[in-house]
């Protein structure tokens, strides 16, 4: 499977033997890698596989441990950021590098290493984007701006370096499936031009449709070079995840009238802060049984709306929320805990768990109130042996690896903690359970295991609402799909009649009132 | 009389308006340094110690400057190599700075201190009326508009200043980018501690012209405080500076004229004022969100 | 080379109980050096600063300094336990000064005003009174952090000098004693308005140091055992995972800034009805400020603070016993504990960051990071 090297003359970058160790990780492991002129390469890899940390160390932002970067043949070091631009690196941040509070063109000057007035800066970056259809204003401050916007900015501002390599990282993962059609066409565009891509996905139909050739990562290390087109996307799979990959199980619901559980009735919201989203009037109903997803690209209103239904934030009438028919738009997130809803925000550490607090006090943290009994003595001391207890069962339950009888929070890895967290609350068994991001960042074996928690959940009777930015994710387990754009909140469409591209336009925010056949499909 | 008033007023806005424009320079770049009153009372004894050995006050405030940037070396080491909380080590630069000034500078207490010379150039200083209030006025105050102009220009006009303002935004970003996070802040903060250091100067060469213990007297807190009250824009510190140089002239006035309030109340003034204008700016949280620096406070570990 | 910090997964159990006597052991260094800058002995400075004050232990003799200690670590002690709530629930009360001020000055109403009303129920009053005056005073910058958004580090500060001049004004106007020759100053409390002393016999200290070790345990036992302890963990971490548990942080405000208000409230009045007896313009010598250097050393855990307490109360007396033998000036004592805290806040790093030093890229000597050179081009 091995064709490194044996179809190209010349490689544009070359790398052997890369390692980077972070305590007793090796993050990478003796990583080869090799990109020609004018081809899109395919990284790919499952969470935590040290995809983010190689293309780090080709831009200069960590230092290898060792091993060689070639460049055109020669051998080099890129110390910063700054000399892989030198030499004609360009990067597409995952999490964009910006700043919400400095205009488009004033984001773009800081990666320019040569002093250029911001009015020049803003004209190239106007042509530019226009002659790749990425339009975008200069003088715009990116606070105000979308996901997509802001990415656009990345993609003009490493442009303008004028690149021979672009690295994107995770580029689709923040776009809705018709704006990634376009940027598939301009990355094909900047490959007719001869420049080379490496492109990083763990989304396998995108790598096979668009890349000419695959690096896969698992555990740091190199496990193959192929050519994605004459794989297919299971067996993609298997290479990144090492074992067969089984997506969830999901059994019908049983027939007969369904409960309301969770019933919102206008919900709307004013933006709380300068760069916030503000809630328009949203309706939804989750019965019983059910598993409602509501898909979006990110910022589109959903941690506003999590945080009306948690009751982090109440709402102005007692009637806007119901929970198990309850009125509950006044209550706060203890009280509608107690009325047997469960939430998971998006935000591991600092909003689903504390940091530094130990799992067994992170346990204390949503359920003080509902487990009253089991966790505080009767004059309201911690019981701290019934909370190591109770986090014992919940690390056994849903499989917690960790390196320390009870550690702290920060110490465990992003799936872990997020099955530790999700386990929390399904422990309790609750009849609502409202998740937004349940696998985000999140590797596949612990994210197959948090989605079926979810539908068993589910179908053991409790209403679920999925709030996720994965699509691919909200088809795996929801009976019908919600889309939230722009604070509103699309009726639920049935997964049965659910296409990408009908979800994909809603996303992007097509009018859902506009389209009959979206209306009546509810 | 007017003129006359008007330059006292300067003359009390000056160390302010030094003091609180540095500490902007370090906030735009991210970073929360509660040691301006301990870097201006360093400023102050260091000033006047080496005026009174030398006899020259001009080196008295090179000595404030240099003293001011190298005490706030220590916070910078604190909290940007060793990445303590920068709420407290800001404290502990103030009490450590009032500690050892007050050690320091126990041998200069009740020592007749060397002035800096007023300007005066013939003609112009002579003028009637505007004379002496733009032509007479010691070297600093000029200076002191001098540096909020470059300041302002500085941040909003040139590259390095959009860098500077880019790390106080977002750290993580700047990193990223290639920015050396640490470095630029290393330099603000050390900016700081020289316009500190300063006005701490400025204090006991002119304002007062003597060594006392814990002269600055909350002057390092109130400029703090004008930071926040001109929304992190050098300007608008200029315009506050100079109200809380009115205020303070102004009970100093009505404690003259013998009014029938108690010294002790209006002597409060200034402290007061400090906490009014504090909450009127800071009640639009709308506003103080968008205007203070994303980054400001938090602790940064560059990765590598 | 340059520092360069490597989280830890956990942080350093070992540290954190060592960090505190790393950081006074280099504090002691450092002070030496000081001395030898200013002409001392350092061996003999440091005896005067942190044995001599201690000889009483097996000195009877000199018992009465272990008096003097307790005197002065009671203010420091309760103020710090106070301070302890607010900082761990990232609250930055830095004006328990001017809640000292005014403790003293609510608690004094009763022996000023009712000079006449002479009980036993008194002192309790007084008591109660000194800790609903700091209580209210500390209640401004939480009141106005909350409607307002106020910045409370500056409005508590300021409030210090608000209260010092208003102390300065009552004590020199309304409430001056009439025979007192024109001093500043109240008139001598009567004796059902002083904290008795513990062992009259043997030295000075008051009932004082025993609330200050009452109020340590009690909000021990509140930090470490209770829910409300837990909230106070849980916003100061990460206000977002506070309001997920349902914690309000807007109330948290208030109950730090009360409890430390109340508390620093009480070490006023007891410092007025203790070893002062009246109430004076020289009252507030800082105690709330180095009470700030005593809650860090003593990690924010109200037993440590107890200790640090006595540590920091040390050097007060140690100044004195310098200033008397060896001419050391007094102004060293606070220049000590400043450098104390410094020391204290940099070694609370190797609680959570290994530290170790790297040589910079360009010339890579062994030690630094196992990193071969990628050939250098």
């Amino acid at each position: 499977m091995d064709n490194t090297g044996s179809q190209t003359t010349s490689n544009l970058l070359e790398v052997r033997g890369l390692t980077k160790i972070f305590g007793s990780l090796k993050a990478c492991d003796a990583v080869d890698l090799a990109i020609a002129k004018g081809e899109i390469h395919a990284l790919l890899g499952e969470n935590g596989a040290g995809k983010s940390t190689l293309v780090k160390m080709l831009f200069g932002s960590l230092e290898p441990a060792s091993g060689d970067i070639l460049w055109k043949d020669q051998s080099v070091r890129v110390n910063s950021p700054g000399e892989a631009r030198a030499l004609g690196i360009g990067m597409v941040f995952q999490h964009f590098s910006l700043f919400e509070a400095l205009t488009a063109a004033e984001n773009i000057a800081l990666s320019l290493d040569k002093e250029t007035p911001i009015s020049e800066i803003a004209e190239k970056a106007r042509e530019l984007s226009k002659a790749y259809g990425l339009p975008l204003d200069p003088f715009a401050l990116v606070g105000d701006l979308s996901v997509g916007e802001r990415q656009r900015i990345e993609i003009v501002r490493c442009l303008l370096q004028e690149p021979e390599l672009i690295i994107l990282d995770e580029p689709t993962s923040v776009l809705t499936p018709q704006e990634a059609d376009k940027l598939f066409e301009t990355l094909e565009r900047l490959r007719a031009e001869g420049k080379s891509i490496l492109y990083i996905s763990h989304r396998l139909e995108e790598v096979k449709r668009l890349c000419d050739r695959a690096t896969v990562l698992r555990h740091g290390k190199v496990v193959a070079h192929c050519d994605p087109r004459n794989e297919s996307p299971a067996s993609l799979a298997r290479m990144m995840v090492g074992d067969e990959v089984v997506g969830a199980e999901r059994p019908p619901r049983e027939a007969g009238e369904q409960q309301e559980m969770l019933g919102i009735c206008g919900l709307s919201r004013k933006p709380a802060g300068p760069f916030s989203v503000q809630l328009h009037d949203i309706w939804l109903t989750v019965k019983s049984g059910e598993v409602i997803g509501i898909a979006g690209v990110a910022g589109n209103g959903q941690g506003e709306f999590f945080e009306a239904v948690s009751g982090e934030v109440l709402q102005e009438a007692p009637n806007v929320l119901r929970i198990r028919g309850e009125a509950a738009g006044r209550r706060d997130i203890n009280d509608r805990r107690m009325l047997g809803a469960a939430f998971v925000p998006e935000e591991r550490l600092g909003h689903g768990a504390a940091p530094a607090l130990r799992l067994s006090e992170n346990l204390l943290l949503s359920r003080f109130r509902t487990d009253a009994s089991a966790f505080l003595s009767n004059i309201g001391l911690v019981a701290s042996g019934a909370l190591s207890k109770a986090s014992k069962r919940i690390v056994a339950d849903m499989d917690v690896r960790k390196s320390a009888e009870d550690p702290e929070a920060s110490a465990l890895s992003g799936g872990n903690l997020q099955k530790f967290i999700i386990g929390r609350e399904l422990d309790r068994k609750p009849a609502v359970m409202v998740v937004n991001q349940p696998t985000w960042g999140v590797d596949a074996g612990a994210a197959a295991r948090i989605r079926q928690a979810l539908i068993d959940l589910a179908r053991g009777g409790s209403a679920v609402l999925v709030i996720s930015q994965d699509l691919d994710e909200l088809f795996e387990i929801s009976d019908a799909i919600a889309v939230m754009h722009n604070g509103h909140l699309s009726d639920p469409i049935p997964i049965g009649e659910a296409t990408y591209e009908k979800i994909g336009l809603l996303m992007g925010g097509a009018d859902a009132a506009a389209s009959p056949a979206v209306k009546e499909a509810v | 009389m007017l003129e006359q008033i008007i330059i006292t007023i300067a003359t009390a806005a000056t160390p302010l308006l030094i003091a609180a424009v540095g500490e902007l320079v370090v906030e735009r770049s991210g970073v929360l340094n509660l040691g301006v009153e301990g870097m201006m009372i360093m400023g102050a004894v260091a000033g006047f110690a080496i005026a009174f050995t030398t006899g020259s006050p001009w080196l008295g405030l090179v000595a404030a400057i240099v003293v001011g940037a190298l005490f706030s070396l220590l916070f910078a080491f604190l909290t940007l190599t060793l990445v303590t909380n920068q709420v407290a080590t800001g404290l502990a630069l103030t009490l450590l700075g009032l500690g050892l000034s007050g050690m320091l500078g126990e041998a200069f207490t009740g020592q007749p201190g060397v002035k800096l010379p007023l300007i005066y150039i013939p003609v112009l200083t002579d003028l009637p009326l505007v004379g002496k209030l733009l032509f007479g006025q010691d070297p600093v105050f000029y200076l002191s508009l001098l540096l909020t102009g470059s300041v302002a220009w500085f941040l909003f006009r040139t590259r390095a200043g959009l860098t500077l303002r880019s790390v106080g935004d977002n750290h993580g970003s700047a990193h990223a980018l290639g920015i050396n996070v640490i470095r630029i802040r290393y330099l603000a903060v050390m900016f700081g501690g020289a316009c500190a250091g300063a006005a701490g100067g400025y204090l006991s060469l002119l304002y007062t012209t003597q060594w006392i213990e814990n002269m600055t007297a909350g002057r390092g807190w109130i400029a703090l405080a004008l930071v926040v009250f001109a929304s992190w824009r050098p300007w608008r510190v200029l315009a506050g500076a100079y109200l809380f140089g009115a205020v303070s002239i102004g009970q100093l006035h009505a404690q003259a004229l013998g009014l029938k309030i108690p010294s002790q109340f209006l002597s409060a003034l200034p402290y007061v004022a400090t906490i009014v204008v504090l909450v009127l700016i800071s009640r639009n949280r709308r506003l103080t969100m968008i205007n203070t620096p994303a980054s400001l406070g938090r602790p940064f570990v560059p990765d590598r | 080379m340059r520092v360069e910090l490597v989280k830890r997964p956990q942080q350093s159990a070992l540290f954190s109980a060592l960090s505190p006597f790393i950081a006074l052991g280099l504090t002691l260094i450092a002070g030496a050096i000081m001395f030898s800058l200013l002409g001392k002995n350092p061996l003999d400075a440091l005896y005067y600063y942190f044995i001599d004050p201690l000889t009483g232990i097996w000195d009877p003799g000199n018992r009465w300094q272990l008096h003097e200690l307790a005197i002065k670590a009671a203010p420091l002690i309760l103020i710090a336990v106070g301070l302890s709530v607010c900082f761990l629930s990232n609250n930055w009360n830095i004006g328990a000064e001017g809640q000292f001020v005014t403790g003293a000055m609510a608690g004094s109403m009763i022996p000023v005003l009712f000079p006449e009303f002479q009980s036993w129920i008194v002192l309790p009053l007084m008591l109660i009174m000194g800790m609903a005056g700091g209580a209210a005073y500390a209640s401004i910058p939480a009141f106005l952090k909350v409607r307002f958004n106020t910045n409370e580090i500056l409005t508590s500060l300021m409030l210090v000098y608000v209260a010092q001049l208003f102390n300065d004004w009552l004590v020199r106007g309304p409430w001056r004693n009439p025979e007192g020759f024109s001093f500043p100053g109240t008139v001598r409390f009567h004796e059902y308005a002083i904290i008795p002393q513990i062992w009259p016999d043997a030295g000075r200290a008051h009932w004082g140091f025993v609330f200050a070790l009452l109020a340590a345990v009690a909000v021990w036992f509140m930090l470490s055992k209770t829910v409300k302890g837990f909230e106070i963990k849980v916003l100061g971490q990460s206000p977002r995972a506070g309001r997920f548990a349902g914690f309000s942080a807007s109330r948290m405000v208030f109950f730090a800034f009360l409890i430390s208000g109340a508390l620093a409230g009480l070490a006023g009045i007891s410092e007025v009805a203790g070893p002062v007896e009246h109430l004076n313009e020289k009252i507030s010598i800082g105690y709330g400020f180095t009470a700030i250097i005593v809650a860090f050393l003593g990690r924010l855990n109200p037993l440590g603070i107890v200790a640090a307490g006595l540590i920091l109360a040390l050097t007060y007396l140690g100044g004195e016993a310098a200033q008397i033998s060896l001419q050391v000036s007094d102004k060293t004592v606070r220049a000590f504990q400043g450098m104390l805290l410094f020391f204290v806040l940099a070694c609370d790093t190797l609680i959570h960051y290994r530290v170790r030093l790297v040589a910079p890229p360009a010339a890579k000597p062994a030690g630094a990071a196992a990193t071969e050179p990628a050939g250098n081009a």
